[in-house]
């Protein structure tokens, strides 16, 4: 069996397993160019195995958390894919994408991975499975275990990797919770709203776009 | 001949669209829109907008797939609007038109939304004679274009200096209290006021105005105009008569709107005019644009309403006149592009 993985959470991460073992993990490290580079990477990592899209059984998606544009535009792509392969999709937490990669993980750790604006999203892991999280919060507020994850760094110095390795997502996927196909936002939409502009009218205090 | 079977992407602002065609004949247009969410804003919330266009792509394409009663391996090609737009609205339809192409093995045409809303009229009323004028009237669009060739030359003739027209609609209908998208609500009102009752200023259309923006729009000041008279007769302890007020500001905007279309049909010996965006939906704009373009021997044509707003039905009769064209189609690696000119129709 033929799994894809897709990872948008921070840049472009495209991985392939065939039944549980890594075919080929491919990456743009681009965070800004997701809905340029992804489906191009995907048919280049497949055919850098000798594979096809139609070749694909299952298809897996990281949900995040991470900065959302990113995260949907991982996320419908995989949608789309499976609505024309007529292939299942499973959403998956990237933090579990990451920390599934470190191989000889301490007991009890932390996954980290950047949230901007001065936060970090993270989870504790035990025994290799999720227990607590994913949460955004200050650096300070991440508990004093061993880091893993793109964003431990700006916690503390790491022992465990630092970057999501698509191809161990794509092999491990089907053992991970299924966190389904809406990315974790962690934060409310009028969380994301920019200031407002200054006007002769009185309005709420929140910029809008034009309506077409 | 009957032409390409092409899907239409659209996502650039509130309304997720899927649109399907067969040459110049409209075989679905599926529309989901999040407008009810940006309510309590006033306006559109870019993030909200993001959010309601992920979940209803998929169902979205399903729908419009049913409805046409197509397999997806008929497809010979898909479009998608490329932009301009809210960047995070459109690379959701970007990435989903790419996966569609990718995994049907078909090509992508990334499209310019605006050349969209002149091209749909084409599914209703058939082939554009050109040149023809077009004006582009929404929240987001205020723009009068001379289309030589509709897959390969248009002319911005003119564009609002500051807001768009809907979003005059949008600010005014807020500042009277009447609730959100502002068009259709001030439409309404108007209906029963006197569009005489208060002569509210036509922006650009003073003499030392016109020498250099005689074909642009300014709605800021007519927004301003209505906020202050507003704000005195509240102050003086008078009624507002919603009615007259929602009546005159919509004369000020139709009356300008409709005067600069005329002089640049008359400027440029234009024929045929077409009409689209949210706006182009609003009775009065329609009636007075009618009456003088006919008085000049130009016709007026409009899609019906629901062609008029955002939708997947334009993208796709715009990607099948470009196929048709036998233009080339997008690289695999295009993106999304928030400011795209008129200028190019093809990303
Ligand atoms: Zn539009």
């Amino acid at each position: 069996m033929i799994t894809l993985a897709v990872d948008t959470s921070t840049d472009v991460r495209v991985g392939i397993a065939r039944d549980g073992v890594v075919l080929a993990s491919g990456s743009v490290e681009n965070p800004r160019a997701h809905a340029e580079q992804l489906m191009p990477l995907v048919e280049s990592t497949l055919a850098s195995v000798g594979l096809a899209l139609g070749d694909v059984d299952a298809i897996v998606a990281g949900v995040g958390p991470g900065p959302f544009t990113g995260l949907r535009v991982g996320v419908v792509t995989a949608t789309t894919l499976g609505l024309v392969l007529r292939r299942p999709v499973k959403g998956v937490c990237s933090l579990d994408a990451v920390a599934a990669a470190w191989s000889d993980a301490p007991e009890r750790f932390v996954a980290v991975s950047d949230a901007r604006r001065r936060e970090v999203y993270w989870a504790v892991y035990a025994g290799g499975v999720r227990v607590e999280g994913p949460f955004v919060t200050a650096p300070s507020e991440v508990p004093d275990l061993p880091l893993a994850g793109p964003g431990a760094e700006l916690v503390r110095p790491t022992s465990g990797p630092t970057i999501l390795d698509a191809g161990v997502f794509a092999a491990t996927a089907s053992e991970m919770p299924d966190a389904g196909l809406e990315p974790l936002y962690l934060r409310r939409p009028d969380a994301e709203l920019p200031t407002a502009k200054k006007t002769t009218i009185p309005q709420p205090r929140v910029s809008i776009r034009k309506r077409p | 001949m009957t032409g390409p079977l092409i899907l239409g992407i659209e996502s650039s602002c509130d309304e997720t669209g899927v649109g399907i065609v067969r040459g110049r004949e409209l075989l679905a247009n599926e529309v989901a829109s999040s407008v009810d969410q940006h309510a309590r804003w006033g306006g559109v919330v870019p993030e909200v907008a993001s959010r309601a266009h992920l979940q209803a792509m998929v169902p979205a394409l399903e729908r419009a797939l049913a409805k046409a009663d197509v397999d997806l391996t008929e497809i010979d090609a898909i479009a998608v609007t490329a932009g301009p737009g809210l960047m995070g609205a459109l690379v959701i339809g970007l990435a989903s038109a790419k996966a569609l192409a990718a995994s049907l093995n078909k090509p992508l045409y990334g499209v310019n939304h605006l050349v969209g809303h002149v091209a749909v009229d084409i599914l209703e009323h058939g082939p554009l004679d050109m040149p023809c004028g077009a004006l582009l009237v929404s929240g987001g669009h205020t723009n009068l274009l001379k289309v030589d060739d509709l897959t390969s030359s248009i002319t911005e003739v003119g564009t609002t200096i500051d807001d768009a027209a809907g979003e005059a609609y949008d600010k005014v209908a807020r500042l009277l209290g009447l609730g959100y998208p502002g068009g259709p609500i001030v439409d309404k009102a108007a209906a029963s006021g006197d569009p005489k009752a208060i002569a509210f200023p036509r922006g650009l259309t003073a003499r030392h105005d016109l020498a250099k923006h005689r074909f642009d729009f300014s709605f800021s000041g007519l927004k301003t105009a209505v906020a202050r008279w507003v704000e005195t007769a509240r102050l003086e302890g008078r009624e507002v008569p919603i009615d007259d007020v929602c009546a005159s500001f919509q004369e000020a905007v139709a009356d300008v709107l409709t005067a600069k279309a005329v002089d640049m049909c008359d400027h440029y010996g234009l024929k045929q005019f077409v009409i689209g965006g949210g706006v182009a939906a609003n009775s009065r704009l329609r009636t007075l644009l009618e009456e003088r373009l006919a008085a000049r021997g130009v016709a007026l044509r409009r899609p019906r309403p629901g062609l008029c707003t955002d939708n997947g039905a334009m993208i796709a009769i715009l990607g099948s006149e470009v196929v048709t064209a036998g233009l080339p189609p997008s690289a695999s690696d295009i993106g999304a592009d928030s400011g795209m000119p008129i200028s190019k129709v093809l990303a």
